[in-house]
């Protein structure tokens, strides 16, 4: 399992932290983790990398000692410096440890802190429980020492607040100052920056690499994200169901991958620039424009390479001669198909949306870019008719539409098909995937049941489920199966629109990847248009022609992509590219 | 947070407003004259109808409505068509005595609900759940009735004659001058309050247990008992008051069955005793009794409930 590199690690003596042959099984005897091992190091950050799944948190819980409900240890050990076996400790030995020696940092901020209790008292807690400091008033000191290590205002009031009146952003930081209050020797970070923003996520790796640098703390970056680990790690260990595939320093790891896992996961990282393909479609660059609906029928199955235009990458830039038909449609509303006009929706004093103005010409693709918060989601959910609290108009094909679903003609409603953000609730868990493709088709009431079942198998072809999963339910489904059955429900009434609402942010990158991949297809094979709503800008090239930014509800930057990417006109755009971390 | 409270203070008072005119309107559409209930069959025409002037009948509905509600704001009850005595001074002692009742029956029940709901959620799966999972399972199938005579058949019949199975304060003297008759009716309350209270109190517990902020604090390597304390109790505390509130609500009317079958003189057995006898006010005046019961404890659940979450509480801030 461990390679080379992770033997002599591990026999290096500095080594703080050293698992070894981990095994863990579920109560129910099914082995989850079959013999981890890795070492940490002062002052290093060591990155584990895998897909949902892979053991990896597991690993890192089992690093304080902790198995979470219905998990057990059966085999191996946790090391400290001492050569104690951390998982041979009594109750009250691990608890001296956790949270002391060694720390934890969460996924999710706004789960992991007590609703009910204030940040400075959350912070204090921890100090207390391992009796840091003589006094009160010695703890007081670290808790304001801690915040401001953190990037936080450290004053009385700041320290009174709640964990509901701070951002994702403060909330992490709290969480990061919380694990390193008791000055721990190794730090336990679980994915801590992948519900933040690209700002906020560069702020807060920025604040874990000072903190493990400056205070020799090594630290165990648990992470999906591979461009993340080029970022803040020296190290890396590769994690594929249960087992360590691939370790060694980042260069190594991340520059010339052994494993052809990693060399997968590597591929499936989206870049900026476009250079590498993820999936199977290359990435659109500076000469791609529109998609030509004519063509469709030209989209050839084999796949492409990234540098010569075979069929499909010809049909995708057929028209790359006339810049104007890829470039104008956006201020002209006459040729678009889809038009939104001075679109404005406010909840009270907020104002979600501030006039928004956009176009989407037939067959193509936008990436609608903007943090939590942005009103994104606010205004796919508006052209969807989702939403129909707005003001201005949202139009197809020159015709201005109604304000809510309810309103819109079966029709015009067929033609604008929505995909959710996370496939593991729009999918009703009670229905068979055949059963909730067909749902849009019942609706319509044109075809009778056989035609439908046969458009149903039609639409999971064209996502690349076969008839195996027809009858299957959603529980038995991966989240990527799922996203593609979700995606074959929008597609079977043949929309001319299809709005993504961050479809891939649930999903794991090579998931990611093959999602992206579809899409593309899809709308090539299709020809129609297709509105990619993200927070994830490194998407950009690998799905639209035309990147619109939007900030506090108004679009600040709007343009073909490579335009945008190039040459940003606002100062947003160029500080989200800026903090967009990249391998 | 004090805007929130006043404001569902506020619409507590509506609801009662609306309480009281419906039973106003329902008593108005029960059968029979109150001024030949009072007086008998045998009764003249003009005793009747002197009766009826002295009694308001003949006034419009409304303004009986509204004389009748002014006088509830000023405590005075209206006179009981049954003894002829007022219903306030009727109804006083019992009152008493059934807040008595209730009290102690919700102060034993609350905590005890709570803390073995708690250990049932810690020990979950072990023999300790099953056993007050099971209990209480069986305890909440069973009417408050056959409780109260099972109880009644173990501690004051052959098998142990140790609790008196009925009350019997001599006039005059207050009920609880006599505990030992208290403990028997109040157990049963218990007993059939607090199986709700234990199976709500643990499936929040298991909840907010499994909750990502509770792992969080026992990888701070919290002590498990703070844990439980601080980390869990308060977030559990605010649902768990919905139910203790409705709870408290039943007892209200559940009492009467349970001072019934032990002979208590509370309100259960004045509102068995004012139906019989078509004492119309006295019905009134007990079902305006129970709604402010049921307002009152509700309100105190909503607050408890903005208490323990400081989001709600900041808002109201704000």
């Amino acid at each position: 399992m461990s390679t080379e590199t992770a033997e002599t690690t591990t026999t290096a003596p500095t080594a703080v932290l050293r698992a070894d042959g981990l095994k863990v099984a579920t109560t129910g005897g099914k082995e989850i983790l079959h013999g981890v091992s890795f070492a940490l190091t002062p002052g290093k950050i060591m990155a584990l990398v895998g897909e949902s799944g892979s053991g990896k948190t597991t690993a890192g819980l089992a690093c304080l000692g902790h198995f979470r409900t219905g998990l057990q240890h059966t085999g191996g050990s946790i090391l400290l410096s001492d050569s104690t076996d951390l998982l041979e400790l009594s109750d009250a030995g691990r608890r001296a440890l956790r949270g002391g020696s060694v720390s934890y940092v969460p996924q999710d901020p706004a789960l992991s802190l007590n609703p009910a209790m204030r940040i400075g008292e959350q912070i204090l807690e921890v100090l207390r429980v391992h009796g840091y400091g003589s006094t009160e008033a010695e703890r007081r000191e670290r808790l304001a020492g801690v915040l401001t290590d953190v990037g936080l205002p450290a004053d009385a009031d700041y320290q009174r607040r709640w964990p509901h009146q701070l951002s994702g952003g403060q909330q992490q930081r709290v969480g990061i100052a919380m694990a390193f209050a008791c000055r721990p020797e190794v730090m336990v970070l679980d994915e801590p920056t992948t519900g933040l923003d690209v700002t906020t996520q560069a702020l807060v790796l920025q604040t874990i690499h000072q903190l493990a640098a400056k205070h020799d703390v090594a630290g165990l970056y648990i992470t999906h994200d591979l461009a993340v680990v080029a970022e803040v790690a020296s190290d890396v260990a590769v994690m594929l169901e249960g087992d360590v595939v691939e370790a060694g320093s980042v260069k190594e790891v991340l520059y010339s991958p052994q494993h052809r896992y990693t060399r997968k996961l590597l591929n499936s990282v989206p870049d900026l620039a476009g250079r590498r393909r993820i999936g199977d479609v290359s990435a659109i660059t500076g000469e791609h424009t529109v998609v030509d609906p004519d063509a469709g029928t030209q989209a050839a199955s084999e796949p492409s390479t990234g540098t010569q235009p075979t069929g499909r990458r010809a049909a995708v830039s057929d028209r790359a001669p006339e810049p104007a038909a890829a470039t104008q449609p956006a201020t002209n509303d006459d040729g678009a198909l889809l038009s939104v006009s001075d679109l404005r929706l406010a909840y009270g004093d907020n104002q979600v949306l501030d006039g928004i103005d956009l176009a989407l010409a037939e067959g193509e693709s936008m990436m609608l870019l903007g943090e939590s918060g942005s009103g994104k989601t606010t205004l796919a959910r508006c052209i969807a008719g989702l939403n129909d609290a707005y003001q201005g108009s949202v139009a197809l094909s020159g015709n201005t539409l109604e304000r809510g679903t309810r309103q819109r003609s079966a029709d015009e409603r067929h033609r604008i098909q929505y995909v959710f953000q996370s496939p593991f609730s729009s999918l009703n868990p009670r229905r068979t995937i055949a059963e909730s493709v067909e749902v849009p088709l019942q609706m319509s009431g044109k075809l009778n049941a056989k035609q439908r079942r046969a458009k149903v198998q039609e639409a999971l072809d064209q996502v690349r489920l076969g008839a195996t999963y027809l009858d299957r339910r959603p529980g038995q489904l991966s989240g990527g199966e799922r996203q593609r059955a979700a995606i074959a429900r929008a597609l079977v009434n043949a929309p001319s629109v299809l709005v993504c609402d961050e479809v891939t942010s649930a999903l794991d990158v090579s998931v990611q990847a093959s999602i992206i991949d579809l899409l593309r297809t899809l709308q090539v094979d299709t020809g129609m248009a297709m509105l990619f709503v993200t927070h994830n800008i490194a998407l950009a090239r690998h799905i639209s022609q035309r990147l619109a930014v939007l900030q506090k509800g108004r679009i600040v930057d709007l343009g073909p992509t490579g335009d945008v990417l190039e040459n940003p006109q606002h100062s947003y755009t160029r500080e989200l590219l800026t903090n967009v971390p990249s391998l | 947070m004090m805007s929130m409270i006043l404001r569902r203070l506020a619409i507590s008072l509506v609801i009662l407003l609306v309480v009281s005119m419906l039973v106003f309107v329902a008593t108005l559409l029960l059968p029979g004259d109150p001024a030949q209930a009072i007086l008998g069959q045998q009764a003249t025409p003009e005793r009747l109808a002197a009766l009826r002037e002295q009694m308001d009948l003949n006034d419009p509905v409304w303004q009986r409505y509204l004389t009748w509600l002014g006088g509830l704001f000023v405590g005075d009850f209206g006179v009981s068509a049954a003894s002829g005595g007022s219903v306030g001074e009727l109804l006083g002692e019992r009152i008493a005595a059934s807040l008595v009742l209730m009290g102690a029956a919700a102060l034993i029940s609350v905590p005890a609900g709570v803390v073995v709901g708690t250990y049932s959620a810690i020990r979950r799966g072990k023999a300790g759940d099953h056993a007050a999972t099971g209990i209480s399972l069986v305890l909440a199938a069973l009417p408050e009735f056959v409780i109260g005579i099972a109880l009644v058949t173990v501690f004051s019949t052959t098998v142990f004659s140790i609790l008196p199975s009925v009350t019997m304060a001599p006039p005059g003297e207050n009920v609880w001058d006599y505990p030992a008759q208290l403990i028997l009716p109040v157990l049963t309350l218990v007993l059939v309050v607090m199986p709700y209270i234990i199976r709500m109190m643990r499936a929040t517990m298991i909840e907010v247990l499994d909750s990502g902020h509770v792992e969080m604090a026992r990888l701070k390597g919290v002590p498990e008992r703070q844990v439980i304390l601080r980390h869990a109790l308060p977030h559990a505390v605010a649902p768990v008051a919905q139910v203790v509130a409705i709870q408290l609500a039943w007892l209200a009317g559940g009492i009467v069955v349970v001072e019934f079958l032990f002979r208590y003189p509370g309100v259960g057995q004045a509102l068995v005793d004012a139906v019989t006898n078509r004492d119309v006010q006295v019905v009134q005046a007990l079902s305006m009794l129970i709604a402010v019961l049921y307002i009152v404890v509700n309100l105190l659940a909503d607050v408890v409930g903005i208490l323990t979450n400081p989001k709600l509480r900041t808002e109201g801030a704000r």
